[in-house]
């Protein structure tokens, strides 16, 4: 069976036929339980998400700030494996419909297989992959196999990367270009710097045809709407982890997802 | 003039454009980050065909650091050693008390060379940390340096020292709380300021250049023995003989020797309570091949490529990765990797301070047992370079501990095992 890449980009293109940006979510699978995140990711939909990433957790994620790592802690700690992420993006692409990718470091798919894991990640439904630690240079491997199973190559872009690497980066990755708002890890912010405009300005100048979504910081409906006046996708994940490590139980924390979902979705339709 | 101590080498184990040594090696790192690490490549290949930052450099290595350095033999020492002969290069009597601060000079001219105001290093056992601080007080140059707790608390003296110097230290308390974890922090705080910070790496590992680099402003250690063991002892070693965490000061002493290829290089990991008990962190004996912090080497890891929590006295060797030149003298056979215990390594540091009045660091301890070992196995006809990568004072509470050597209240945790090796060596000294 392929991979979704093509629901995400019908995904995202129907977001800009309706003149919106999208709105991706991202849930770490295990957290709090394999069972939870599989609800917190169908709260996140149901709320108004148009896209998950679901993140693979890793023992040394050099790329998270706290809020995310203690997820991937507690995921761990719960002994969540690859094959319950494998199931976490089937029973949410089954439930809904809509495009789920896998968001993780490179060291857990090298070990396991690339082959098996894309193998694995199409047969479940999944759309694609987002892979930060490992740059344009290094993923010939990783191409060759994610586009062989329909599967999504999405790279991200920083405010240092020159222009000669982001035309070599949009013409390699497929999807959507994820543009980091800012030099920094994961994490919540006061405000989405200026920095995030200019990259997505010159992210499109390479000619891509890939939306450009932009990620990192923003954790609530006016830096949603703010960034949708810019860019095709707004891409939100330590807000919401945040608002499951903050709720008094489970079930609260499901809710508090749909909520901020659903407060995000009015953001990116430039409802401030 | 020619560098007397700054010695790149020209030719053979250069990596490939790609920072690939064999099948190790690259650059596995974030986007945010490329910009910065090819301004690193870019500006230190600039730096090692300039005179000038030779130079600069050997000035500093002469006149602050003291090179070149000692080179002594141990006649108790190789007695316990099967009468093989035994020498050590003193690297514990660099100025900051180890090797580290060979490759700490070199990156700091650099960083000045970048014009970035700041710099940030990962430590385990702190010297890197106190070299690190040192040459940012020396250049005037902002310090962050991130440490593990576990790390902070064991070696509590070396954080004095870096707060002394100036630096602000950071206890990380992620993961295992241990170098890895440090170097984890190292690379967030690199990303979110790259702008002005360099971050000064201090070992073999990490993304292309830093392999290569570190290695080169190590190499002196190497080509300084090669030359004193030759007027010394009039010929080459049977084997060279070097700890390995991340493999700086053992890459430092192999290089100069891998083209002589009757010298054995040998390289000596923390096996903690024995690789069997899964408590270690010995990565090319019990590792596979995978990415951590940049590259691919060998790595310890489950089979779902998450990182295992290493162990070892050593708060310096306490790691799960290893420098990628290493996996390829491993896979190649050119390079040796053995795995020594806690208790190996420290009957090792006892039996030198015992036998030669010079205490190591837990880390180079661990190559004085590997020695001890190989001594043994070549016989009197041996002769065997050690290079004695930094010194113990740092080491002392984790020693007194250990061997019970405090007055009172604290309990040795080898109370028998220390005395039965005193009595011994003692034996032997009559």
């Amino acid at each position: 069976m392929s991979g979704n890449i093509n629901l995400l980009t019908d995904t995202l293109a129907a977001a800009k036929a309706e003149g919106r940006s999208a709105l991706i979510a991202y849930l770490p699978a295990g957290f709090p339980t394999v069972d939870g995140g599989i609800e917190a990711i169908k709260a996140a939909l149901d709320g108004g998400a148009d896209v998950v990433e679901v993140g693979l957790p890793h023992s040394d994620p050099v790329l998270d700030g706290p809020v995310i790592q203690t997820a991937d802690d507690i995921a761990l700690r719960g002994g969540v494996k690859i094959a319950d992420v494998m199931r976490t993006v089937r029973e949410a692409y089954e439930a809904t419909g809509r495009p789920i990718l896998v968001m993780t470091y490179w060291n857990p798919i090298d070990r396991y297989g690339v082959e098996r894991f894309t193998a694995e990640l199409a047969e479940a439904g999944g759309a694609g992959c987002i892979l930060p630690d490992l740059p344009v240079q290094e993923s010939a491997l990783w191409r060759e196999h994610a586009e062989k199973h329909g599967l999504a190559t999405v790279f991200v872009v920083a405010p240092s990367s020159k222009d000669e690497r982001l035309a070599k980066i949009t013409a390699a990755g497929s999807g959507f270009v994820y543009a980091a708002s800012l030099m920094g890890v994961t994490g919540t912010r006061e405000s989405v710097g200026a920095q995030a405009q200019d990259l997505v300005r010159r992210t499109r100048a390479t000619g891509t045809d890939l939306a450009v979504c932009v990620g990192l910081g923003v954790s609530n409906r006016a830096q949603a709407a703010e960034v949708a006046g810019f860019a095709d996708g707004v891409i939100v994940g330590s807000a919401f982890v945040k608002r499951m490590l903050d709720a008094p139980d489970d079930a609260a924390g499901v809710e508090a997802v749909r909520e901020l979902a659903g407060e995000l979705a009015k953001g990116v339709r430039g409802q401030a | 003039m020619p560098s007397e101590f700054f010695i790149p080498d020209p030719e053979g184990h250069v990596p490939s454009a790609e920072g690939y040594f064999g099948a190790y090696g690259g650059k596995f790192i974030p986007e945010a980050l490329v910009a910065a690490v090819d301004e690193v490549a870019v500006e230190y290949d600039k730096a090692k065909a300039d005179p000038e930052f030779a130079r600069e450099l050997d000035d500093l290595l002469v006149n602050y650091t003291g090179r070149p350095s000692a080179l002594t033999e141990v006649p108790r020492f190789s007695e316990h050693a099967g009468g093989a002969r035994v020498f050590l290069k003193r690297e514990d009597l660099n100025h900051t008390g180890s090797h580290k601060i060979n490759n700490v000079l070199g990156q700091a001219l650099l960083t000045k060379r970048m014009g970035k105001t700041r710099v940030i290093a990962e430590t385990g056992a702190g010297q890197h940390g106190v070299a690190t601080a040192t040459a940012c007080a020396l250049f005037g140059l902002e310090c962050t340096i991130y440490m593990g707790e576990i790390d902070t608390q064991r070696q509590a003296l070396n954080v004095a020292r870096m707060r002394m110097l100036g630096a602000e230290v950071v206890a990380v308390k992620s993961g295992s709380r241990t170098l890895k974890d440090a170097i984890n922090e190292a690379f967030r705080d690199w990303v979110a300021n790259v702008d002005h910070t360099h971050y000064l790496f201090g070992t073999v590992a990490g993304p292309h250049p830093f392999p290569a680099m570190v290695r080169d402003f190590h190499r002196v250690i190497g080509v300084e023995t090669r030359r004193q063991l030759l007027e010394r002892a009039g010929r080459l070693p049977d084997a060279a003989i070097a700890c390995v965490g991340g493999g700086s000061n053992a890459i430092g002493l192999f290089h100069a020797f891998i083209p002589d290829t009757g010298v054995r290089l040998i390289g000596c990991e923390p096996a903690g309570h024995g690789v069997e008990t899964g408590e270690h962190a010995a990565t090319l004996t019990a590792g596979e091949p995978g990415i951590l912090h940049g590259s691919r080497s060998y790595v310890l890891q489950d089979e779902e490529g998450q990182i295992t929590e290493p162990y070892s006295i050593s708060a310096g060797l306490d790691y799960p990765g290893i420098g990628p030149e290493h996996s390829y003298l491993k896979d190649s056979g050119r390079g040796e990797y053995r795995a020594i215990t806690d208790d190996a390594a420290m009957q090792a540091l006892l039996l030198l301070s015992r036998t030669e009045g010079i205490i190591p660091a837990i880390e180079s301890a661990h190559a004085l047992a590997g020695a001890l070992e190989v001594g043994r196995e070549l016989g009197k006809d041996g002769l065997i370079v050690i290079n004695l990568s930094g010194r113990g004072d740092k080491d002392m509470d984790t020693a007194a501990r250990y061997f019970g050597l405090y007055d009172n209240g604290v309990d040795a945790e080898v109370a028998a095992d220390a005395d039965s090796d005193t009595a011994e060596i003692e034996g032997d000294a009559k």
